[in-house]
């Protein structure tokens, strides 16, 4: 008998089903609980008297989802074909059984452990906001193929499953009663059980609505007219959001409506052939290779100094209370660290707390935050224009104007109150730490920490090690970014990090092929076909062009200074035309390579039209796709070899947190592994023959090729 | 040896609105065909047991137009039970397709006499009741960009940069040639449809607004924004790069109107009619077919009718009258820049089905009544029929008087 599904039979023939894995905290749906699930249900086909079945967790958790590492190995479809029908061939007996059975659901059931819940005929939940249930396989390149495609489809109706299947954002138990996946809430685990054995008592003879005579899908399965309209719509709703990039979701639409068409069991297996063929995919694996394996490797500390003891940060002061720096202070806030808020006045400073309460205010309006938390949040943060006021803190975050002199004085005004082990960290994008640190008297407590805007959306921070940073003073900053609930990356100094500098080859490129004469909508398309959440032209305006026109000259003039000379790209004479020629400056001011009229939405100025002449022959969308995404992977190349970026999740985790690039592919280097190392190689090489040399491919490249290496 | 198709009669049912409150909504489909298979046979003297076939276009061929709608229309019209009858659907041009398959049966030789037409009552089977692929395999409809036709329709006059008053422009003159048309008896070919008793239900086309004005025009609302939004305005962007957006300037104005009605044409060789005594009024001088880009979908009728004409030896300066299919107003105006035309004189003379609406299987062959008619009353020698096609295909038919 297996070990982790223990089997209870009370005197009134019930029996109740206890999930508890040993040597985890959760329980979670793998090849072991799929023989131990089956052997349980032989069993109960056997069992004389038997009344009943409910499905509980000695956890704190119902299930929290399917074991990801086996499923990752897989690259025969056969193989993942037939363990997911015999997985669903357990479930299958157990709903068909005879007697009621249900799933008592004490906290998150997701993923293959809603689809556990959904082959009971009952589920009752603890309502509880930590109990979230849904089908989160979509986020990971998956389908729910352990019948949660299927099922959702019977329970709720093409339409109403939709969502849940394509998007994949988990509900509370309260969500889902209203949704019909619950059918009934508990307030505590005694209560739970009890409403189990009440219900089990109430409907001796109960099974799936689908297996009865009087079954109808609810909105109507694909041949009726009610179901038309949305059968037309969804693939085109679909599209519009994924370009054609993301199987899974493309996928599950398909088993739904296949499914549903046909009868319960070969819906099913239609599923599992789906399944089979996402789970054993290029996309499934990139995304688990980097959101799953990759990320956890980050979480868990994987680029965080060996042998520090964790470190606690307790009062964090932030200087400058501008978009960033109150941005900073709230999440800072809200993860329970009191905060200093300063700028040069306190009327400052109050604004920038103000901008905060609006936030917070909106949280608690849309319901998904209580007056307490907000009032909690908001009475962590005090505001001040005096130095005095960052006593005490043992962390600084300079969130000031970008400009040497002005970060030197703050820092230096800082450090005369703070204590000496305290760390000081600056908020810049683009200017080298280490020679920000050279003003501090404290260099080895002095270290980059580049958040990205709006700071309570976007979950990266890139943690820039100077020179004389300390492996102490990176341990707490590490472990600062993980309480704020974001994602930490480190990188070394250099022009741009990491982020910035590979991000700015997506928008130079772009600018590149703008001056070769290509149709600047062509352009802009191939970047959202190529998965970028804009088009690098657009992405230009955003940053500023006059912004880009000012780096660029101050690149120059660093480079100079080092005796050194900047490589020329088309793009920059791009910039300078549209900035010096046209006086477009860039998104904030309503004028760039579009037009942002109060009114409607932007489009393209009609003057990017004529900037340069039209080439003689238009470059396919596939040649552009690829020179936009070839140049960013070969920068992270360049970066990954210079040891700007260390790490190989680094690298993917902060492509794709930072600047969105594009998810299906995992990340810059992903995208290598995936498009093969030696073709990728090759590819390059023609891309340099036709467009310059900042295609050609770096040394560890080419020697990865040789020897057959992935990243 | 060779068998001239030869068309020795093209009639229709007058174009009743494709509502509740048109004139032949209480008719089922089958009575439409019945009506015109006994008037085809009283008006030449037929004895139905010469014909082999009856080759039906319909475009959703299910519940009231379900189960091969030829063969019960033959044996409910009291035709002889030797008569065959089939079915076919290719969409919109399903009534042309019907006639060209009569015609080609007939100039193999395998055939002699043949009747070919069309049905459609979109008022009782409405658009898409027949389901389809696309609508049960999602993956059908995003490997070939599926896109409904109203978003096609405003992705061409995107593409081709009409402007709103252009297509409103010729949905006016649509309107203005069909009343005046009308007015005249210019539409030969109509049978007026009756009930049991004999009393008329409908005897001329309903669906026609001769006082449409450019300022009414104007105030409908582009009838595909909403679905453009969705993501189908998407789909197109995706399928076409360098556009920015999508123009939605097609509205129930000018676009084809949803209506009710049949057509009915008698296709035999040379022989058979001579020996039936039959007068020919046309023969089928070739056709052309093409497959093009499903999502724009719209744009078949130039190349086809290029097709068409090479087939036939001839240019487009040797065509009398054309009748382009007005389903949308992009559609003919594409049609005349893909054929060089620079003006509309031959074009649609008597109007279209922006203004007389657009049964679908049965338009092809009505397009072929309509254009005989006009040729004779014209006294003019030859004409070119053509449509656009759902999924991307256009189909064009030259015919000439004899």
């Amino acid at each position: 008998m297996n070990t982790f599904i223990s089997y209870e039979k009370d005197q009134q023939g019930m029996v109740t089903l206890t999930m508890d894995m040993p040597g985890r905290s959760v329980n979670v749906i793998n090849e072991e609980f799929g023989e131990g699930f089956s052997e349980v249900v032989d069993r109960l086909a056997t069992e004389s008297g038997l009344t009943g079945v409910i499905i509980a967790s000695a956890k704190k958790t119902f299930v929290a989802g399917a074991e990801i590492d086996f499923l990752y190995q897989q690259i025969d479809p056969a193989v993942v074909f037939r363990m997911v029908q015999e997985m669903k061939a357990s479930q299958r007996r157990l709903e068909t059984l005879g007697v009621p059975v249900v799933a008592a659901i004490n906290g998150a059931a997701l993923g293959g452990g809603w689809e556990v819940a959904l082959a009971t005929h009952y589920r009752v939940a603890i309502d509880d906001p930590k109990t979230k249930i849904g089908l989160p396989e979509v986020t990971l390149g998956l389908l729910p193929g352990d019948g949660g495609v299927t099922r959702m489809v019977r329970l709720l109706g093409l339409q109403a499953a939709f969502p849940y299947l394509t998007e994949g954002k988990p509900v509370t138990a309260r969500e889902a009663k209203e949704a019909g996946l619950i059918d009934e809430l508990a307030a505590d685990r005694a209560d739970m059980m009890a409403k189990a054995r009440a219900w089990i008592l109430a409907n001796p003879k109960s099974s799936q609505p689908w297996d009865r005579e009087d079954y109808r899908m609810p909105g109507g399965t694909p041949s009726s007219p009610k179901a038309a309209q949305m059968l037309m719509v969804a693939p085109a709703m679909l599209r519009k959001k994924t370009y054609r990039n993301y199987p899974a979701p493309e996928a599950i639409l398909s088993a739904m409506v296949e499914g549903a068409a046909v009868d319960f069991d070969t819906a099913l297996r239609i599923e599992s052939r789906y399944f089979a063929a996402i789970a054993t995919g290029k996309v499934a694996k990139n995304m688990l290779t980097t959101f799953w394996f990759q990320l956890n490797h980050i979480k868990g500390g994987g680029s965080r100094p060996a042998g520090i003891a964790p470190t606690e940060t307790k009062k964090v002061g932030v200087l400058g209370a501008g978009l960033m720096g109150h941005g900073i202070a709230y999440v800072t806030a809200t993860a329970g660290m009191d905060v200093v808020l300063k700028d040069v006045s306190k009327e400052k400073a109050d604004a920038g707390k103000a901008a905060i309460d609006e936030l917070v205010s909106k949280r608690v309006a849309q319901g998904r935050m209580t007056a307490e938390a907000k009032a909690a949040i908001l009475g962590r943060i005090v505001t001040t224009g005096a130095a005095e006021d960052l006593q005490g803190c043992d962390l600084v975050i300079e969130a000031v104007f970008e400009d040497r002199g002005l970060k030197a004085r703050v820092t230096q005004e800082a450090e005369a109150q703070i204590a000496a082990d305290a760390v000081f960290a600056s908020n810049t994008s683009t200017l080298p730490i280490t020679g920000l640190a050279e003003p501090s008297s404290r260099p080895e407590n002095f270290i980059g920490l580049h958040f990205f805007s709006p700071v309570h959306r976007m979950d990266l921070v890139e943690i820039i090690v100077g020179k004389k940073t300390s492996q102490q003073t990176l341990a707490k900053a590490f472990d600062y970014v993980l309480k704020i609930g974001k994602t930490p990356i480190v990188v070394n100094d250099s022009r741009g990090f990491y982020t910035s500098r590979v991000f700015g080859t997506y928008v130079k490129e772009g600018c590149n092929m703008l001056a070769e004469g290509q149709n600047p909508r062509a352009i802009e398309a191939a970047g959202l076909q190529a998965g970028m959440p804009m088009g690098a032209l657009e992405v230009a305006d955003m940053v500023g062009l006059n912004l880009a026109v000012h780096i660029n000259e101050q690149t120059e003039k660093d480079l100079a200074a080092e005796g050194k000379q900047m490589e020329r790209q088309p793009a920059d004479a791009v910039v300078v035309r549209m900035v010096k020629e046209f006086g477009r400056l860039g998104k904030n001011q309503g004028t760039g390579f579009y037009d942002y009229p109060k009114e409607g939405g932007k489009s393209l100025w009609p003057g990017v039209y004529d900037l340069y002449p039209t080439a003689a022959a238009a470059l396919s969308q596939g040649e552009m796709i690829e020179r936009l995404m070839f140049i960013q992977a070969l920068e992270t190349v360049r970066c990954h070899e210079e040891g700007v970026v260390l790490s190989v999740a680094d690298a993917n985790i902060g492509s794709v947190f930072g600047w969105g690039f594009a998810p299906f592919k995992g990340g810059t280097l992903q995208y290598i592994n995936d498009y093969g190392i030696a073709a990728f190689v090759e590819r390059s090489r023609q891309l340099a023959d036709k467009y310059g040399d900042r295609f050609s491919p770096p040394a560890m490249l080419i020697e990865m090729a040789r020897t057959g290496k992935t990243f | 040896m060779i068998h001239e198709a030869y068309i020795y009669d093209a009639i229709r049912t007058p174009r009743g609105k494709g509502k509740k409150d048109g004139s032949l909504h209480e008719v089922p489909p089958i009575d439409l065909l019945v009506t015109l298979l006994k008037a085809l046979q009283g008006r030449n003297g037929l004895d139905s047991a010469e014909v082999e076939d009856v080759i039906i276009g319909c475009v959703a061929p299910v519940g009231d137009q379900g189960a091969d709608i030829a063969r019960c229309a033959v044996l409910a019209a009291g035709w002889d039970e030797t008569v065959a009858g089939v079915q076919i659907n290719r969409f919109c041009s399903s009534g042309l397709e019907a006639i060209g398959m009569a015609a080609e049966k007939v100039r193999s030789g395998w055939h002699d006499l043949l009747v070919a037409g069309g049905v459609e009552s979109m008022s009782r089977v409405p658009m898409m009741s027949d389901g389809g692929p696309m609508l049960g395999k999602p993956m059908v409809s995003l490997d070939i960009n599926m896109v409904p036709q109203g978003v096609s329709a405003d992705l061409l006059a995107t593409l081709e940069g009409f402007s709103r008053e252009e297509l409103d422009q010729f949905a006016i003159r649509s309107q203005q040639r069909a009343a005046l048309a009308r007015e005249c008896g210019y539409f030969k070919s109509v049978v007026p449809v009756k009930d049991q008793n004999g009393l008329p239900l409908l005897d001329q086309d309903e669906y026609i607004r001769p006082d449409a004005n450019m300022e009414g025009l104007a105030k409908l609302k582009p009838a595909f924004q909403q679905m453009g939004d969705i993501g189908f305005d998407a789909v197109c962007l995706q399928r076409y790069p360098t556009v920015e957006r999508i123009n939605h300037l097609h509205t129930a104005g000018n676009s084809s109107g949803i209506v009710d009605g049949a057509a009915v044409a008698l296709i035999g060789s040379k022989e058979k009619g001579e020996a039936l005594g039959l007068k020919p009024r046309g023969r089928v001088v070739s056709v052309g077919l093409i497959g093009v880009e499903p999502s724009l979908m719209l744009q078949g009728p130039g190349p086809a009718s290029k097709r068409a004409l090479a087939k036939a030896g001839m240019t487009i300066g040797d065509i009398d009258l054309i009748e382009c299919n007005e389903a949308f107003a992009a559609v003919p105006l594409r049609f005349m820049r893909d054929m060089g035309l620079t003006d509309m004189d031959r074009l649609n003379v008597n109007g279209g089905a922006i203004a007389l609406g657009h049964p679908l299987g049965a338009t092809g062959t009505m397009l072929i009544g309509t254009a005989l008619d006009e040729l004779e009353r014209q006294d003019k020698s030859t004409a070119l029929i053509t449509l656009c096609i759902g999924i991307g295909m256009g189909e064009a038919m030259i015919i000439e008087r004899v």
